[in-house]
This record gives C-alpha cells, sequence and structure tokens, in this order.
C-alpha cells in the first residue's frame, strides 16, 4: 500500500516537474530582480523622475513588487557600493543607480559581481572602463532645453515685445539657476539660451550656481537674487523647487527642469522620461541580451519630453513648439549650431572635449562637425553624458 | 485661626500636577522599562508602516531584523556604522559632561575628513603609504582640535555661546570642504572620485575590523579618563559648577580648552576614517549629520561611554533596519521612515525621562487629610 501511495507521488511530482520544463521551453525570458538606487526620496524632482519611470518600466514588462525594489538615500560614497553588492548577494540581475556620484562606487560593485548587471544614469566612464557589465545611460535633454527655451522666448515676447515683437536689452535678460559649473549644466542652460536667442536675439543670461545638486534654500534665495539683478525670467538645474517657489512668490515665469510644478508662473518644463531605457534595459537582461555602453535618449525615442504647457505659457506656443521639435528630430536643424553662436566673437570650427573621462580633466576629442553644409557641436555622440562645456557670449556666469 | 488660613491658601497654590525626582531605579527595571517603551514604539511603528502600503506588520518586523542582520556584509556594516557613531559619541561626550554644548560634531569630522582628504590629494602616490597614514592621522587630529578648541578659547575669555558658535563652525567647515572640492575637481562636477592612496589596509582580511576595534578601544580609554583621572573629576566639577571648581583651585578656562581640543581630536579621528577607511573622498555631507544624531546616545546613555556602545547600536539597528523596511514596503518617500524613527526616539527619550522623574497629582482635599494624619501632622 506504502508503495502504490509513493509511486503515485513520484510519478505526479515527476509530471508537473516535466509540465513546468516543457512550459518554459518556449519562452527563453527569465525571472529577473532589479533594483533602483536612488540618491534623494521623491521629495526630489529629480530622483521622483526616476522612481516614477522605474515602476512603470517594471508593470509594463510584468515586474511585480517582488520583482523590484527601489531604494532612496543612499548617498554618493561607499554607502552606494554597500548596497549594490548588497543588492547583487541578494540575487538581484540588474542594479541602477540614478546620481552621477555613485559611478566609482557602482563600477566597484561591478568588478567583483560580473553576473550582476550594473547600469547608470549620468556617468561618463562605461566607454573606457571595458566592463561587460557596467553601462551608462543619458538622453539629449539639450533638445528638451531648446525647445523650452523657445516657449520662454515667447513668453518674453508676449510680455516685453513691442509692435514688432522686438524686446528691448533691459527685459530681454533672463537667469538660470546652476548646479555645479560642470559640462551637465553648461550644455543644459546653452541649448535654453540658445532657444530663447532663436526667438529674442538679443537676449542675455546670468548663470548663478548653487554648488549643490540638492539645495532648496540655495536654490530659492539664487533665484531670489537673479530677479533682483532685472532677470525677467527665471529656468533652472537643480533639483529642489527653490526657484520655482521663488518665481511664484516673485510673479517672474519659470521654465522648470524633471517635471511640472503646479505653480501659476509655471511656463514650461523639459524632462528626460526614464520609460524607454528602463524597458530596454529590463529587455535586455530578460533575454540574456548585452546592453550597450552608451545608451543616448532623443526626442525621437521618445526619452526627451516636454511638459504639457503651463498657466504662463505665452499664445501660439504649442504650434511654434510643434514646428521646431519637428525640424529638431529630422536633422535640419542642430541645437549647437556653430553659426548661431560665437565664442570670444568668434564662430567654432574645432574644439577638444573631454570624452574619455580618465581623471586628469585633459580634453583629447575633436566634436565639432560639418553635415549638409551645417557645422555644429556634436552633443552627447561621443558619450551620452553631455561634454559642451564651452562659456558662449551672451551669457554671464556669477561665481 | 490664622494658622488655619495659611494653610488653605497653601492647599490652593499647590499646582494640579508637578513633576519630582525619583529615587534611582533599579537597574533591572531600568532595562526592562526601556525593553517595553521600545517594543511598544515599533508596534505602532510596524502598524502605521502597514498602513501606507500593501504589507502586513509582521513583514515590518523581519525586515527590519533582516535588514540589520541578513547577511554577514549586513552584519559588518552594522558594526562599522555603529562604531563611527560611538566615536562621535565619544568624541562629545566629555564635553557634554562639561555642560559645554558642543554641536559643532558635524564641523569638526568634517574639518578632520577635509585634512585626511587634503594630504591624500597631495602627497598620494608621492610618498608611500606607510608614511602617508601617520601624515593624514596626524593632520586629521590637529583639524579637528583647531575646530574643537576656537569656540573653548572664546567661551573661556569671553564668555561667547558654544552652541551657537560650534553651530556656525559647520557651516564653514561645510563651505571649506565645497570650496576645495571645486578647486581639485576641475571639470565642475562637485564630485570627487575616490582616491587611491592612503587607503588603511585590511585587518586579517576585513575592511571593516580596523574601525569597529579603534573606536570601541576609544569608548574604553574615555571610560576610564572619565572615570578614574584627575581630568575627568575636573571635567565634572566644572560641569557642575564652575563656582566650585574656581573654589577648589580648577583652573576652569584651562579645563574648558584642553577637555574640547580632545573633543575636537577625537572627532578629527572619525573624519580619519571616514576618508582613509571608508570613503576615500569627501562630499559637505560626509559626516552624515552624525555630529547630531550622537547627541542623543550620549544622552540616552546619561554619559556613560560603556553604555554609549548600546545606544549607537541600538540607532544605527533602527536605521539601517529601517533601509530595508524601507525597501520592501516600497517607500520612495523618506517621510514615512523619518516618523518610525522619530516615533522610536519620542518613546525611548519619553521613558527615560519617567525613569528620572515621576508625575504628582495634587491630592483631593479628604485624601490630603489622611495622608496628612497618617504622616501624623496636626
Amino acid at each position: 500500500m506504502f508503495k502504490k501511495i509513493l509511486c503515485m507521488v513520484l510519478a505526479v511530482v515527476m509530471l508537473v516537474g516535466v509540465t513546468f520544463m516543457l512550459g518554459s521551453c518556449g519562452n527563453d525570458k527569465k525571472d529577473i530582480k532589479a533594483a533602483l538606487i536612488c540618491l534623494h526620496g521623491d521629495s526630489s524632482t529629480y530622483d521622483k523622475n526616476f522612481i516614477d519611470a522605474f515602476k512603470q518600466a517594471c508593470a509594463n514588462k510584468g515586474l511585480t513588487e517582488e520583482n523590484y525594489t527601489i531604494i532612496t538615500g543612499i548617498p554618493e560614497g561607499t554607502e552606494c557600493y554597500d548596497k549594490a553588492a548588497d543588492f547583487a548577494d541578494n540575487g538581484y540581475d540588474v542594479v541602477f543607480a540614478d546620481s552621477f556620484g555613485h559611478e566609482s562606487y557602482l563600477i566597484k560593485a561591478a568588478k567583483e559581481f560580473e553576473n550582476v548587471q550594473f547600469c547608470h544614469a549620468t556617468g561618463t566612464k562605461a566607454h573606457t572602463e571595458g566592463l561587460e557589465n557596467y553601462q551608462n545611460a543619458f538622453a539629449s535633454i539639450y533638445q528638451g532645453r531648446y525647445l523650452a527655451g523657445v516657449a520662454a522666448g515667447l513668453k518674453l515676447v508676449e510680455l516685453y515685445g513691442d509692435a514688432n515683437g522686438k524686446v528691448s536689452d533691459e527685459n530681454a535678460k533672463i537667469g538660470y539657476v546652476g548646479a555645479w559649473p560642470y559640462a551637465e549644466v553648461v550644455s543644459g542652460y546653452t541649448s535654453f539660451y540658445l532657444g530663447v536667442k532663436s526667438v529674442v536675439e538679443n537676449v542675455t543670461m546670468e548663470v548663478r550656481y548653487t554648488n549643490s545638486w540638492y539645495n532648496e534654500a540655495a536654490e530659492k534665495t539664487t533665484a531670489e537674487a537673479l530677479i533682483d539683478a532685472g532677470c525677467k525670467l527665471i529656468s533652472q538645474h537643480a533639483d529642489s523647487m527653490g526657484a520655482p517657489t521663488a518665481c511664484e512668490n516673485a510673479g517672474v515665469p519659470n521654465v522648470a527642469y524633471n517635471g511640472e510644478t503646479g505653480k501659476n508662473t509655471f511656463v514650461i518644463a523639459s524632462r528626460i522620461d526614464w520609460v524607454p531605457y528602463f524597458e530596454y534595459m529590463l529587455d535586455c537582461v530578460m533575454n540574456g541580451k548585452d546592453i550597450v555602453d552608451d545608451w543616448t535618449g532623443t526626442l525621437a525615442n521618445g526619452a526627451v519630453k516636454i511638459t504639457a504647457l503651463g498657466k504662463a505659457a505665452a499664445e501660439g506656443t504649442q504650434a511654434k513648439l510643434d514646428e521646431v521639435s519637428a525640424k529638431l528630430q529630422n536633422g535640419s536643424l542642430k541645437v549647437f549650431d556653430c553659426s548661431t553662436f560665437t565664442v570670444g566673437g568668434e564662430h567654432l570650427t574645432e574644439y577638444l572635449a573631454d570624452v574619455d573621462d580618465a581623471g586628469d580633466f585633459v580634453p583629447e576629442t575633436n566634436v565639432i562637425k560639418t553635415e549638409n553644409g551645417v557645422t555644429f557641436f556634436d552633443e552627447s555622440a561621443f558619450r551620452s553624458a553631455p561634454y559642451f562645456d564651452i562659456r558662449i557670449d551672451g551669457i554671464t556666469e556669477v561665481k | 485661626m490664622e494658622k488655619q488660613q495659611t494653610k488653605q491658601e497653601q492647599i490652593k497654590k499647590e499646582p494640579w500636577l508637578r513633576i519630582v525626582k525619583r529615587d534611582a531605579l533599579p537597574v533591572k527595571k531600568v532595562i526592562l522599562i526601556y525593553a517595553i517603551a521600545i517594543v511598544a514604539s515599533l508596534l505602532v511603528s510596524s502598524i502605521i508602516c502597514s498602513l501606507f502600503s500593501s504589507k502586513n506588520p509582521l513583514a515590518f518586523f523581519t525586515s527590519l531584523f533582516t535588514g540589520a542582520f541578513g547577511s554577514s556584509r549586513r552584519i559588518w556594516l552594522l558594526l562599522q556604522d555603529t562604531a563611527l557613531l560611538l566615536g562621535v559619541a565619544v568624541a562629545l561626550v566629555p564635553a557634554f559632561k562639561m555642560k559645554f554644548w558642543n554641536l559643532g560634531g558635524n564641523g569638526q569630522i568634517l574639518v578632520g575628513c577635509l585634512a585626511a582628504i587634503f594630504c591624500m590629494f597631495y602627497l598620494g602616490g608621492k610618498i608611500p603609504d606607510a608614511l602617508l597614514i601617520p601624515i593624514m592621522t596626524v593632520a586629521s587630529i590637529i583639524a579637528g582640535a583647531v575646530w574643537g578648541v576656537l569656540p573653548a578659547i572664546f567661551k573661556a575669555y569671553f564668555g561667547t555661546n558654544e552652541s551657537l558658535f560650534t553651530l556656525m563652525l559647520n557651516y564653514i567647515a561645510a563651505g571649506l570642504v565645497a570650496m576645495f572640492i571645486t578647486i581639485w575637481v576641475k571639470s565642475g562636477s562637485g564630485i570627487l572620485e575616490p582616491l587611491k592612496y592612503g587607503n588603511f589596509p585590511k585587518l586579517f582580511g576585513s575592511k571593516y575590523l580596523l574601525t569597529v576595534l579603534v573606536f570601541l578601544t576609544l569608548a574604553v580609554l574615555m571610560y576610564v579618563y572619565l572615570k578614574y583621572t584627575k581630568h575627568g573629576y575636573e571635567i565634572s566639577v566644572v560641569g557642575d559648577s564652575p563656582n566650585t571648581a574656581k573654589y577648589i583651585g580648577i583652573d576652569v578656562k584651562r579645563v574648558i580648552i584642553r577637555t574640547m581640543i580632545i573633543s575636537g581630536a577625537l572627532s578629527g579621528i572619525v573624519g580619519l576614517f571616514l576618508a582613509g577607511g571608508i570613503h576615500h573622498t569627501i562630499s559637505t555631507a560626509s559626516a552624515n549629520n552624525m555630529g547630531f544624531t550622537a547627541i542623543m546616545a550620549t544622552w540616552l546613555a546619561s554619559f556613560n561611554p560603556l553604555v554609549m556602545i548600546g545606544t549607537c547600536f541600538f540607532i544605527i539597528f533602527i536605521s539601517r533596519g529601517m533601509v530595508e523596511v524601507r525597501g520592501n514596503f516600497g517607500f520612495t518617500n523618506d517621510s514615512i521612515a523619518n516618523i518610525v524613527i522619530g516615533l522610536v526616539y519620542f518613546c525611548v527619550i519619553a521613558c527615560s525621562f519617567f525613569i528620572t522623574y515621576r508625575v504628582v497629582f495634587r491630592k483631593s482635599g479628604a485624601k490630603r487629610k489622611k495622608t496628612d494624619k497618617a504622616k501624623g501632622v496636626d
């Protein structure tokens, strides 16, 4: 009797096993575990942008909450390595970190855990590090900033333009709150400025730094200082609501970053939509494919986005943005077209940028290209993270 | 007749409740009260956390404990972070015992860290690590001591407020760090890459052990220093009554300055370990607010360096455990974790209050007469 039952049980077990094996044959996707490491929680607009995208991409790829973890508040120090290694210890297949300073610690983890994929936003080292399991990703956010600049220019014309749409020099002054004097920020504010300049030819811009990627109080006081200095419109590359709040209090139009601010003075914001990258990353890991060293999102692939227009946007902005966006996408318009700006009074014909980040801060790659008769600075082509660090005429940095 | 009236007035004047100091409770009872407070606060926390997510309260406890003890890496990190916080608490405790409110722990750690990084940046690779590390150590200790002694000198000679002074020095330290980062990092990213030279060696194959041993030893030494040496005695007399100290011939200024040199130097050592042992880089947030967290560790331990080992362990256990809870419960907002940590601290601090004091309510007239009679009054 006992033997009979044992036989039956064994038969059932084997049958179930075979069924599962057959069932999984046609499907070579494996069940994966993914993790996101964030510098701050979702009170930071920068991190919230990643958190929301990660959740959505996981949901789109069928990962449940059991299969992914988001951890916030991980500083840019050894804590990042500790957490990445901890995820690897616990069987995670892919770990993504969202802050520039996480990079070297993620690389350290990548060297130690060869079977785990480590991906990183805004970093610069993947193409020179030569690790199979470490990659960078960023987006051509300069396209989005340029579009936001066009909207800002139209706003200036609406507020201060005369009958011919000309704005006086005094009123054509705008301000920009920057985090650090770093290529990512310089590239961002220059593209924004060039966007405004495409509408208001005589625009000038003052840039002030907070020397912090996230400091709400400093961002607010810096924006206030810019408004006091006569800036008629403010934009920012910093991660808190500091600058938008200062603008709201002073009734000055604001062009934001990372998302809508919900303020009355909000004109438009550009942002990177990370869903396309996260989906690509998860797909690669599920199917055992390699992820590219440098992934660059664009307007075309849906990673560069502008938000819906805010209450403060000028009339006719949407039509103009659609037109410019189409030109950017088909390549007939280049943001960093060298004929539209000067450096020390000269148009650029050659420029070496520090694309290979060996820690020596020595530039080595000529990034000026000519295509179809247009000479332009080819941003985010040699690596995903921006390397435009030229200070052009019309923009003053106050340090 | 008159006497009776004054008595009635007295009864009227007696407040409805008042706070009276308790006789010392037996240690066993104290521990039991703390344990109950902690368990109760964690129970409430688990319910709060489960309200904001789909998980049940039990998952809170498993996450909390696996987060702290779940793997050997986690246990080592728990010990390392405990040791660092203990280091800061050990640095602050002599100052607090002297009733010198040193709120400048963060700044003192930061300048210690900066001094070490400064040596690593300029001397790294040019001289052997065996020479570099001692130089870093000296630099960190001096930098921390200077940051500690500045407010002490002003307090001793000009009677300035040390809380504000030390607090302001935190901002200056952070400003100095930001300044050096802008000088060192030419790309302007504000992120200093980890430096390769001047990294502390592993001890018996563990990169955590050295930190743990050094700060445990310092805690024991501080205990001996405060309890059994003349300096320690002077510190407690100055803390209790500067006038008594003067009367019995203690040079109060000297004690204040000497103690703050020690306090600052010890904070500097924590900075040294952050630079050489752990991060190999610096940011304005490197002190990780330990200068403030450690204040609680010292108070909860009633300024006893040995008890501080326990309080630091508890604080780090909660904060590391909560990281795992946050991850597992899907909290991407730091506020909920902060509410829980705040709640636990609140319960613990409240119960330390009730261990030292008790609340006495005004007795009603009838009751009062009874007790008075029993006491043989009137």
